[in-house]
């Protein structure tokens, strides 16, 4: 068997943290080669190597059997490297063809018909249907991606490197992906797969190699390994794929939410007439496609948006006008939807952003001045009760944090505040298993403190394996409210569609 | 107060911002050097007449500093402004605002009254006119989302032309009608202990009022809710509205803060430094803080001693003219300096460079003492004497090592 890719006794250092140490991999040609790993294992610094971003302290790479150095991503693409980033590298005002020559225009004079011709080509042979002259931001992230895709292809290669490709997706976008990938290894091209997810590496790797704290732990063959073997392979310990939760013990309402009507970014109306009350001790999921109001929602009753009509009571309270601060002052966690743009400071250490809503408060600040002791103590008080792991601790920029640590320190900085109302947005977005489980647990354990929880989240596992009743969401309507038990997720699948339940039994 | 630092794992050091800084003043004036070289001249002489016009006598220094005093109210007001997420770019409409309060008041305020009282009043009202000014620009930004540096910008004119009327008006000297009549000593932040210390130079009391500014603000900066409330919105004010802390009301406090500062170097410079205000002339000084701001790293110390080392070369220059070196070589060290201190990032990352083989070399002379003598210890656990007596153990091994190395090759 010939490997097109081998990486032998690769090892990276960053300050305080040795990313990859001595890792081995070894890709065959033609195949879907999974690297599976929890958040900072390494698997990113380890394709950054590959694709020139970053220079090995040790180890050797060979392409095709020769051994190569790459100092950056031309020599990359030179070798026939290719990789597909998490975050598109697209301008957005200009049309596919035209990012996809970017770089690559030729001469003085570009050709825009025949680069669209052969794209076009290219296109169908894969089946990516992509439309040359479509403008990058009037398509969907999808067909984005789809766009980094032929960017590779365009430019020859042969060996594509896919970073996290799902994360941006959704359900069925993941599928054609999956599709898609299964196109391109038919026709010879060599596919390496970086994620944490497991269950596209069920569908579609044929090897796996797993990653844990920067050591190569196993090369397994996918077909024949379980799913929790992977795991627990990658997490170093049997993982729970479902929460332990007993029977929830409502314990009255907190929050109330009455005939909500607030605008959305394009100034219509994003969530119309929602009604939703919540007790002590439960959680409810929001369960909906990404985009039918869930945002607007969320940001009405933490009070980052202003309510058009309806009102929001919160312990008995009208809040529908409250400051944001005041919400805060009244018991009112939030995990943000978006952990680096809302939730982090990212220039700050973290001892900044555990404090961040408390830092006016005793006892980190008496009579306006700070207490820079107290406020580092509370912060390594959630670095070591929620395994917030980074370079420096409390000292280290959130910046410099994988992103399943930022979403620890947020969620810690959350609960720790002690909240009676937790509203979670997306609250294991991007993160791996290990983490998942986690975080779940956590946010079990502040219902079964008697705390309300709110639930938003475009995966439905998350929704049912967390939520006590579940409230489905479309076009920014409540379509029902049904409690989990008596439910599946077929039944919730349909009323996401906005087909209520009196409809269906007509049908 | 020490905070505890957890198991910070050894590793090569890190440029600082005074490394950085520093190696930028050097580059400039290595520039400097080049320059008055090609035009034939003698460097040494060149430094040595731009020190000895800034700092070869107790005048000579007092007016050094007395020029310095604005540069660091004003690099203050652009690296408050900085550090809270904004550019202020109108310091020199600030401390014209400031200057124009307090040339009028020394004017319409009794030449009698007591005056610490009159200083008081002075340097409240300077500091209250420029706050006003920056805050505008702050009002504009938080309600209408007007971007502060075409507001300041804008309000640099605005206040040209206001100070322009307002000498004509309350204060023109009827001699020389483009001028302000000038304003008694006793009216001015002068002293006399200060000016015969100094044998009659522009040091006033503005230069102690301008150290209390950089007291005052690294305190609020680093120890206060309002510094944390400020540098929040600075950096992310997603995230800081997300907390509940009122972005729009940060903003227009930081500018408030950030004027406040400028009008007091106009107070300085109008009312201390000079005594007279002409009419249809922008302060230079407001600019020269944006440099006085990026060389200092924004921090208040660092903004003195930036400040300071431009009064020398801004003094010092015109001794220059003596040698036949033209007196403009001076500003071109400043823009040298400047062009490289906007560049730190190419600075830093040479100085990195040089301590991370540094560093990889004492670890390598380390594990090659240790193996030496046959021992096998993680280097991370090792004490900082042992780490110092491996070292000087290695280094040689390590040399010889390189020796055998270059040999075989």
């Amino acid at each position: 068997m010939s490997h097109v890719i081998e990486m032998i006794g690769i090892r990276k250092e960053f300050p305080g943290i040795v990313a990859n140490d001595d890792i081995t991999l070894q890709v065959e040609e033609g195949e879907i080669h999974a690297i599976l790993g929890e958040n900072g294992a390494g698997k990113s610094t380890l394709m950054s190597i590959l694709f020139g971003l970053y220079h090995a302290d040790r180890g050797v790479i060979k392409v095709r059997g020769k051994e190569v150095h790459i100092n950056s991503p031309n020599d990359a693409f030179d070798l026939g490297i290719g990789m597909v980033h998490q975050h598109f590298q697209l301008v957005h005002n200009f049309t596919v063809a035209e990012n996809i020559i970017l770089g690559k225009e030729g001469g003085f004079v570009y050709d825009i018909k025949s680069a669209s011709k052969k794209i076009k080509e290219i296109s169908d042979r894969y089946g990516l249907s992509i439309d040359p002259d479509m403008i990058i931001e009037e398509i969907t992230v999808g067909m984005q991606q789809r766009v980094e895709i032929l960017k590779m292809l365009y430019r020859d290669a042969d060996i594509l490197i896919f970073d996290e490709p799902t994360a941006v997706l959704t359900p069925q976008e993941i599928d054609e992906l999956m599709q898609i990938m299964r196109n391109l290894a038919k026709e010879g091209k060599s596919i390496i797969l970086i994620t944490h997810k497991l269950d596209e590496i069920k569908a579609v790797a044929e090897r796996c190699t797993i990653i844990r704290r920067g050591k190569l732990i196993d090369v397994v063959d996918v077909k024949s390994t379980s799913a929790e073997k992977m795991a627990a392979l990658m997490v170093g310990r049997p993982v729970n794929f479902k929460v332990d939760k007993k029977e929830a013990h409502p314990t009255g309402v907190v929050l109330d939410i009455r005939n909500l009507n607030v605008m959305n970014n394009k100034n219509v109306l994003g969530v119309k007439d929602f009604s939703l009350s919540i007790e002590g001790g439960e959680i409810v999921g929001i369960a909906g496609v990404d985009g039918n109001g869930q945002s607007e929602l969320v940001e009405a009753i933490s009070g980052l948006r202003k309510v058009e009509s309806g009102s929001i009571f919160f312990k008995g309270k009208d809040i529908t006008h409250s400051s944001i601060e005041d919400r805060n002052e009244m018991g009112l966690g939030h995990i943000p939807e978006d952990r680096q743009k809302r939730g982090l400071i990212l220039s700050a250490p973290l001892s900044t952003n555990f404090v961040i809503k408390e830092f006016y408060k005793e006892p980190y600040s008496k009579n306006g001045i700070l207490n820079s002791e107290a406020i580092e103590e509370y912060g390594q008080r959630i670095i070591d009760k929620f395994d917030v792991r980074s370079g420096e601790g409390i000292h280290s920029l959130a910046g410099k944090l994988s992103g399943g640590n930022q979403q620890k320190a947020i969620i810690g900085r959350e609960i720790e505040a002690d909240p009676e109302l937790l509203i979670a947005v997306q609250p294991t977005r991007g993160l791996d298993v290990g983490a998942i489980e986690f975080i779940h647990n956590e946010i079990v354990k502040e219902r079964d403190r008697g705390k309300a929880v709110l639930l938003v989240s475009f995966e439905l596992d998350e929704i049912f394996n967390l939520s006590d009743r579940i409230a489905v969401m479309n076009a920014g309507r409540l379509i029902d409210i049904v409690n989990t038990k008596d439910t599946d997720e077929h039944a919730v699948g349909l009323m996401m569609a906005g087909i209520k339940k009196e409809e269906r039994s007509e049908v | 107060m020490k905070s505890k630092v957890i198991n910070k794992p050894l590793e090569a050091r890190k440029a600082s911002p005074l490394l950085v800084s520093l190696s930028a003043v050097f580059l400039g004036i290595i520039a400097g050097a080049i320059l008055i070289a090609l035009i034939g001249k003698n460097p040494i002489a060149g430094f040595d007449r731009i020190l000895f016009g800034a700092l070869s006598n107790v005048r000579r220094i007092g007016n050094t500093l007395g020029m310095s005093t604005q540069l660091i109210l004003i690099g203050l007001s652009v690296a408050f402004a900085f550090k809270t997420g904004l550019f202020n770019i109108g310091a020199s409409g600030q401390m014209l605002m400031g200057g124009i309060t307090g040339s009028i008041l020394a004017f319409y305020l009794p030449l009698g009254m007591p005056r610490p009282i009159y200083l008081l009043i002075i340097i409240v009202a300077s500091a209250l006119v420029g706050a006003l000014w920056g805050f505008i620009s702050g009002f504009l930004k938080a309600k209408f989302n007007v971007h502060e540096v075409v507001s300041t910008i804008m309000l640099n004119w605005t206040a040209y032309w206001l100070v322009y009327d307002w000498i004509q008006r309350f204060i023109v000297d009827p001699t020389i009608v483009v001028k302000s009549k000038p304003i008694e000593t006793v009216h001015t932040l002068r002293a006399d202990w200060l000016t015969d210390l100094t044998k009659f130079s522009t040091l006033n009391y503005g230069f102690f009022l301008a150290i209390i500014a950089c007291i005052v603000i690294w305190f609020i900066l680093d120890k206060t809710n309002l510094g944390f409330r400020l540098k929040a919105v600075g950096s992310n004010r997603f995230c800081a509205e997300y907390a509940g802390i009122k972005v729009n009301r940060s903003i227009m406090i930081s500018m408030a803060v950030a004027g406040a500062l400028a009008g007091l170097a106009g107070l300085t410079y109008y009312c201390g430094y000079s005594n007279i205000m002409e009419m249809g002339k922008m302060p230079n000084e407001g600019f020269d803080g944006i440099a006085v701001a990026l060389l200092g790293n924004c921090s208040p110390v660092g903004v003195f001693f930036s400040a300071v080392f431009f009064g020398i070369l801004k003094m010092g220059r015109g001794s220059l003219a003596a040698t036949g070196i033209p007196t403009e070589i001076a500003d071109t060290i400043i823009a040298t300096i400047i062009y490289f201190t906007a560049t730190n990032v190419i600075l830093a990352n040479f100085w990195n460079g040089i301590f991370k083989r540094n560093f990889e070399k004492k670890e390598e002379a380390i594990s090659l003492a240790l193996e030496s003598e046959g021992r096998s210890v993680d280097i991370q656990s090792l004490s900082k004497d042992e780490r110092k007596a491996l070292i000087k153990k290695g280094m040689p091994m390590l040399k010889e090592k390189k020796a055998e190395e270059k040999e075989a090759k």
